[in-house]
């Protein structure tokens, strides 16, 4: 399969590799969303298990965008990852699989990256009104959004 | 909460309230039959339900920013509180990956106290989502009958552990404690009580025409659609797909026992309900096999004190009551886990509800939660 891809995509598939026998793959973002949906139809990955990211605060691009993908037919996982900047934006998969649709937003809410042609893309865990996107590195484990607690809350401090 | 009330909007908005048969309705936080803290806003016609909207968020702890300032062994407990009712699922999904990362293996031994416990923690799962599932849609009977059983198993997990739901059964590395005097007793004991309490349960339900006329067709989800929203669990394998990870990719102890897949054809809340008795039934012989042959052993691995798994990512899932639940760690190396995300199988189902909603009647609301089987500890996180 990666060889197939790799022929088709060459450069664009950065890294194709195993750990501790979990297949992934660092694909250039520019791919997003052709690479998925090929994915799915060529290779059976019919399953969006999850989307999620990791932020690296000290890099050039910030964040790992990570699809974590299971084809049923083939009882297989595989993992896409790709490096997007700040302010980056990357094409939704909603239309390749309903099932990124809270995914994406959950993404979106604790990370800040917007996913581009999303249906509905707003906030999800966190109120409407919150600031800030907690799973970022820089937000600290007590910060919270003083403004929000105290208009909404009626306290000072929800700590 | 002034800003998360611009729910779906009227397609005539300028038009005054009795002017337009669309009605939008606001069901919970605070209602009985949401399982906890889930709002959902209904937008009716009448009776029928044209679209649906889920609020959740409300019992949002950060559990994943916590794991980032915890050791991996600190972070164990903090599991237990997502999905509250099979803790010990939680527990089992959250150990196995820590190992995965730190290339070890649990002993024998402790895999088959695993096997038991949790699938323990499954049949005292169902039982509850059985009774509340029941009492929603209107019988009564049935909540007394599953909570009075469901007790026995808490008894069983407060003897090994102390504790009854949040229980911290296992440990990186294996369990903590040996089985108690008696463990093996206990639990073939409340297997001889248990197995005609779930006959007990279907004769009240199974061919009820009550239960039968609010179940059957209501909530269809196909086996496409089930794919293509990423439903898992019991839900999936009701609309005909024969899939569990304890068979597809085994884990624990899993491959060394006999046990059937059970599926329905019809992908209704009626054949979901089939699906986990039947599970239960599975459940049940599954325990039966792995008490009888305990190894012996230790019972944990050897893991470092300090626990420092090298710089790498994993993704484990095991087969949770209420179905894919996934770990997703990254480790830089350190103490503590660089990111640690959770996959809930709650958070993914619950999206199908609209789905699975539109077009139904608005008492049909209710019961299609109730079947989800959703734990807002979960979805929330």
């Amino acid at each position: 399969m990666v060889a197939t891809l790799k022929r088709q995509y060459g450069s664009g598939i950065r890294e194709a590799s195993t750990y501790l026998g979990q297949n992934y793959m660092v694909v250039d973002p520019s791919l997003i969303p052709e690479f998925l949906q090929v994915l799915r139809d060529q290779e059976q990955f019919d399953y969006c298990v999850d989307i999620t990211a990791v932020h690296y605060p000290q890099r050039e691009k910030q964040f790992d965008l990570i699809w974590i993908l299971y084809s049923f037919a083939r009882n297989e996982r595989i993992r896409v990852k790709t490096l997007i900047a700040d302010g980056e934006t990357v094409p939704s998969a909603v239309p390749i699989w309903p099932a990124a649709n809270w995914l994406e937003r959950e993404v979106y809410d604790m990370f800040g990256i917007r996913f581009e042609g999303h249906p509905d893309l707003k906030r999800i865990l966190l109120p409407d009104g919150w600031k800030g996107h907690p799973l970022r590195k820089d937000y600290g484990i007590i910060q919270q959004d003083n403004e929000w607690v105290q208009i909404n809350l009626g306290i000072e401090s929800g700590q | 909460m002034t800003d998360r009330s611009s729910p779906l909007e009227l397609e005539h908005a300028d038009k005054t309230f009795l002017d337009s048969n669309e009605l939008i309705i606001n069901m919970g936080p605070q209602h009985p039959a949401t399982h906890g803290v889930l709002r959902v806003i209904l937008k009716l016609d009448g009776e029928k339900v044209l679209g649906t909207e889920c609020v959740i968020g409300y019992l949002h702890r950060g559990v994943e920013k916590i794991a980032e300032n915890r050791t991996y062994t600190m972070f164990n407990p903090y599991v237990d509180r997502m999905d509250y009712v099979a803790a010990v699922s939680n527990g089992l999904g959250y150990c196995e990956a820590v190992e995965k990362l730190l290339n070890v293996e649990a002993p024998a031994r402790a895999k088959y106290i695993r096997v038991i416990l949790t699938e323990l923690n499954r049949l005292a799962s169902h039982m509850l989502w059985l009774g509340t599932h029941a009492l929603d849609i209107g019988a009564i009977t049935p909540l007394f009958y599953t909570f009075r059983d469901r007790e026995e198993i808490l008894k069983i997990f407060e003897k090994y552990c102390g504790a009854r739901l949040t229980t911290h059964a296992f440990r990186i590395g294996g369990c903590q404690y040996e089985t108690y005097e008696g463990f093996e007793e206990d639990v073939k004991k409340f297997l001889k009580f248990v197995t005609p309490k779930i006959d007990e349960y279907e004769e009240l339900l199974t061919t009820n025409r009550i239960w039968v006329e609010r179940t059957r067709g209501v909530g269809f989800l196909s086996a496409a659609d089930c794919r293509a929203l990423g439903v898992t669990g019991p839900v999936l394998r009701a609309s005909g797909v024969k899939w569990d990870l304890r068979k597809a990719q085994p884990y624990a102890a899993y491959s060394d026992f006999d046990f059937e897949i059970p599926t329905g054809q019809n992908g209704d809340t009626y054949d979901r309900y089939i699906v986990r008795m039947q599970e239960m039934r599975q459940s049940l012989r599954i325990i039966e096999q792995a008490v009888g042959k305990i190894p012996d052993g230790p019972i944990m691995a050897k893991v470092p004190k300090v626990m420092k798994p090298p710089v790498g990512e994993i993704y484990h899932s095991i087969e949770a009551p209420k179905g894919e639940l996934g770990y997703f760690i990254v480790s830089d190396g350190s103490t503590q886990p660089y990111r640690v995300r959770v996959r809930p199988p709650s958070f993914v189902n619950l999206q199908a509800l609209d789905q699975m909603v539109r077009g139904q009647l608005v008492a049909d609301v209710i019961a299609v939660i109730g079947t989800l089987d959703i734990v807002l500890g979960e979805v929330d996180r």
